[in-house]
């Protein structure tokens, strides 16, 4: 079957849609990604040659073949010379195609090794994921751990397209078995609306147009689902209340760009002081009363400006940059957040930690934190446990490694604005980065506080 | 944990239950004029003239901001959150690094890597230098704009020259008389004695299969190589720019955008480019498949005949190993159609040295080059 080939991306404005794909070995999504690229028309004609002409050295596709069988689309994904070497994927890819209605940034994360770690970079900004279950295998082990990954970065929606469909004839049976073992699995996680879509990468069937050859799912095709879901902000814009991390103070003085200064001489900015930053929930509109963090300080925002444009009102994630009306000592790092909204900053941090890096954590390490735009020594005071990906409970831990997910409590230099992960996503994550090398080696999710008072907590 | 998954039944989606907020910010954009949804700044916007390429210096049009109280939330286009993306991490960098410099060649990329840093830091001046690596084989009119826009925003270049090395003889000249990549030692060079730690450059991930690995900060050694196997990864909008002595990072604001964003963007923007991206009558032979040049550094082999044709680039390099194309588009407007329809990779259309070989770009970065 050949996938109905989209019209070419509107020349209008289309919104951004981030997604990620996951999947274990050999499920087919190289295949299914080049599927969404060479159907939206994103492959063009000499990338198109290039794959041609590999595939038919490889005799792909066989001597009956025609038009688009005769292409490997996993070749299209294809990436770097030392991965085309050892036939494996190493590292995310993104890639970029549209429709009518979106612009998409696909993170296209490699089942292979460091999955975890993929998973996680890819799963961090997406507004959905697309995890890949191969027909004739079903829910596998490394599906559940993808899950459960999902689940605990908190990513919008979760989709599940059950590939090589075509391989098991099109069988209702055998997509039910699996959907249902999809929502058991879901269900024990707390993943609630877990969309599964039955899809051949390979001929086409549901990833573009809904297929004729499974009259029996009445549901969307992939991409249909991939334009309409809701993004991140979408859902959260109204809910989440605002928060700004402070990324630089803007003040002139006499460094003002060429051209403002032309009239008077630059009087008009010559106390011009402004904060930077993008916004990171929420929203923001003049006359707004907030509260600086860590000092706990409360102003007014009395501007929004943006290279030169005021605005009434500024949305997650526009970057743009604040005026106060009080003249407030506020420097990079600090948080701006809405009046009324936030608690208080701590110095414990209790997180989750997803470790991405070779290198163990034990307790009494010394790394840094970095959370919005501060970066703040911690000490690992506990590694409390790491969590069990068969079943999801957390099992006793004292060091965590390579793509474990464990919990610590750490002891921080000075206090953080955080929050738990759970509630705000934005402003609940944080890196973990080993002070020796810089390098980051985990991935950062703010617990709830076990009590309200920290000097309960424990002694120190 | 938010368990509700949105999907709205197709015909009531929810991009089209936004479709009053997006007519209203399109028209603005497109245009190119203050949003009618946004208030200049009295006193100090309005009264500021905006002398030639004033569109350059910072954006004619702000991304739509401001709903009135009480309406439906703001929504965002894909140019505005990809512009914000950018701005965020040419501050990120500018906190972070104590001597970051943005490569400037004068090509569209980084023209649009510059507009956006002077709306980063609006009203201050662009805070870092730019750095250009001179093949000698450039084109003239891209030199003079590069020279134009540098004196108009007041910045400082600093110019790498690879035709000082051939002269020194500290690298030969290829065989197929392209400089491309020869870049590589003076731009190192060039980062080292500036002692720059963080250069932004203007690649994106959709020109190579390369590139699409690449990190938004991406941390180079002493010898300037990218390691795609060990890359740190890269999460939420958190950026790590750790880095120890020698090493430097190159830093990608534009990672995500493609070639019809930043075209989207330049017409939305009205920003100025050189002119050789838009149709002109030009003396070109053909070689390769392309439409060359003849200028002092390429000249036709006698076999190859000169021919006038209405031509332009979508991308600019060396004369000697960019093609242009045959195109009637005279503005960006006309670009956004013509790229939106292009069945070819700008590079795959116009660049030689990518054609040597499947990994040309994958060596290129590995060995230093952006």
């Amino acid at each position: 079957m050949t996938a109905q080939l989209l019209s070419p991306p509107a020349l209008g404005e289309s919104t951004l849609f981030r997604f990620a794909t996951a999947g274990s070995v050999d499920d087919g999504k190289s295949t299914l990604v080049g599927r969404l690229l060479h159907d939206s028309k994103a492959i063009l004609a000499d990338q198109l040659d290039a794959v041609a002409r590999t595939s038919a050295d490889r005799g792909f596709g066989g001597a009956n073949a025609t038009g688009i069988q005769k292409i490997d689309l996993a070749l299209l994904t294809d990436g770097l010379r030392a991965e085309r070497e050892q036939g494996i994927t190493i590292d995310v890819a993104y890639r970029y195609f549209a429709t009518d209605r979106r612009s998409f940034v696909l993170a296209d994360c490699p089942g292979h090794v460091q999955y975890t770690k993929n998973t996680v970079t890819g799963a961090s900004t997406a507004d959905a994921v697309v995890v890949l279950i191969d027909a004739r295998k079903g829910v596998l082990e490394q599906t559940r751990r993808h899950l459960s990954v999902l689940r605990l970065l908190r990513v919008p929606h979760v989709l599940v397209a059950v590939n090589k469909i075509d391989l098991v004839d099109y069988s209702e049976d055998v997509f039910a078995g699996i959907e249902a073992n999809v929502r058991q699995v879901g269900a024990e996680l707390g993943l609630a609306d877990v969309l599964v879509v039955p899809v051949s990468a390979l001929e086409g069937d549901n990833v573009v147009a809904a297929s004729p050859r499974t009259p029996w799912y009445a549901g969307p095709s992939l991409l249909e689902i991939l334009e309409t879901l809701a993004t991140t902000d979408d859902l959260e814009g109204g809910l989440e209340p605002f928060r700004f991390p402070v990324q630089s103070v803007i003040r002139p003085q006499g460094a003002l760009a060429p051209g403002l200064a032309d009239d008077d001489g630059g009087l008009a900015f010559r106390d011009y002081r402004a904060y930077a930053g993008q916004v990171a929930s929420g929203a923001i509109q003049v006359g707004e009363r907030v509260t600086v963090l860590p000092s706990g300080r409360p102003t007014v925002v009395v501007g929004i400006d943006f290279a030169g444009t005021e605005l009434q009102r500024a949305v997650a994630p526009q970057s743009v940059s604040l005026r106060l009306a009080d003249d407030i000592d506020v420097a990079r790092g600090d948080l701006i957040a809405a009046a009324g909204t936030f608690a208080e900053t701590s110095q414990d941090l209790y997180g989750e930690l997803c470790w991405l890096s070779p290198k163990p954590l034990r307790e009494g390490a010394k790394v840094l934190i970095k959370h919005g735009s501060r970066t703040v020594q911690a000490l690992v005071r506990v590694i409390s446990g790491k969590l069990d990906l068969e079943n999801f409970r957390e099992q006793p831990a004292s060091s965590l490694e390579l793509n474990d997910i464990g919990s610590a409590q750490l002891r921080l230099a000075s206090p953080l604005p955080v929050e738990a992960y759970a509630r705000h996503r934005r402003t609940g994550a944080f890196l973990v980065i080993d002070p020796t090398d810089g390098n980051t080696l985990a991935a950062g999710l703010v617990r709830e506080h076990p009590g309200d008072h920290e000097g309960e907590r424990y002694s120190i | 944990m938010s368990t509700s998954t949105t999907i709205v039944s197709a015909g009531a989606t929810s991009t089209a239950d936004a479709a009053p907020a997006d007519a209203a910010a399109a028209p603005n954009a497109a245009l190119g004029v203050a949003s009618g949804l946004t208030e200049p700044r009295a006193g100090l916007i309005e009264d500021q003239p905006r002398g030639e390429g004033a569109g350059a210096a910072f954006g004619a049009e702000a991304a739509p901001g401001a709903a009135p109280a009480g309406a439906a939330p703001t929504r965002l286009t894909s140019l505005d959150v990809l512009e914000s993306e950018a701005i965020h991490i040419i501050r990120e960098v500018v906190a972070e690094f104590e001597r970051p410099a943005l490569l400037f060649s004068g090509g569209k990329d980084s023209v649009l890597m510059l507009h956006l840093a002077t709306k980063a830091f609006w009203p201050g001046r662009v805070p870092f230098p730019v750095l250009h690596v001179d093949t000698g084989h450039n084109f003239p009119e891209v030199i003079e704009f590069r020279d134009r826009t540098v004196e108009r925003l007041g910045l400082r270049l600093v110019v790498g020259s690879v035709q000082e090395y051939i002269d020194r003889g500290e690298l030969a000249e290829r065989a197929d008389g392209t400089r491309n990549p020869l870049q590589t030692v003076p731009l190192l060079d060039t980062i080292k004695i500036n002692r720059f730690d963080a250069v932004f450059g203007g690649g994106r991930r959709d020109e190579d299969k390369a590139r699409a690995k690449e990190r938004i900060l991406s941390l180079r050694d002493e010898f300037g190589q990218w390691d795609p196997r060990n890359q740190r990864p890269e999460l939420w909008n958190l950026y790590n720019g750790r880095h120890t002595v020698g090493q430097h990072v190159r830093a990608f604001p534009i990672s995500n955008w493609t070639e019809l964003d930043v075209w989207r963007y330049i017409e939305r923007e009205r920003i100025e480019l050189p002119g050789l991206y838009y149709a002109h009558e030009r003396e070109v032979f053909a070689r390769d498949g392309m439409w060359r040049a003849v200028g002092d550094v390429s000249q036709p082999r006698p076999e190859e005949q000169v021919v006038t044709k209405t031509v332009r680039y979508r991308t600019v390099g060396d004369m000697s190993c960019t093609g242009a194309v045959e195109s009637a588009a005279a503005d960006a407007a006309a670009v956004v159609v013509e790229v939106a329809a292009s069945t070819l990779t700008e590079r795959g259309a116009t660049r030689a040295d990518d054609r040597i070989s499947e990994a040309a770009m994958e060596d290129r970065k590995k060995d230093g080059y952006f």
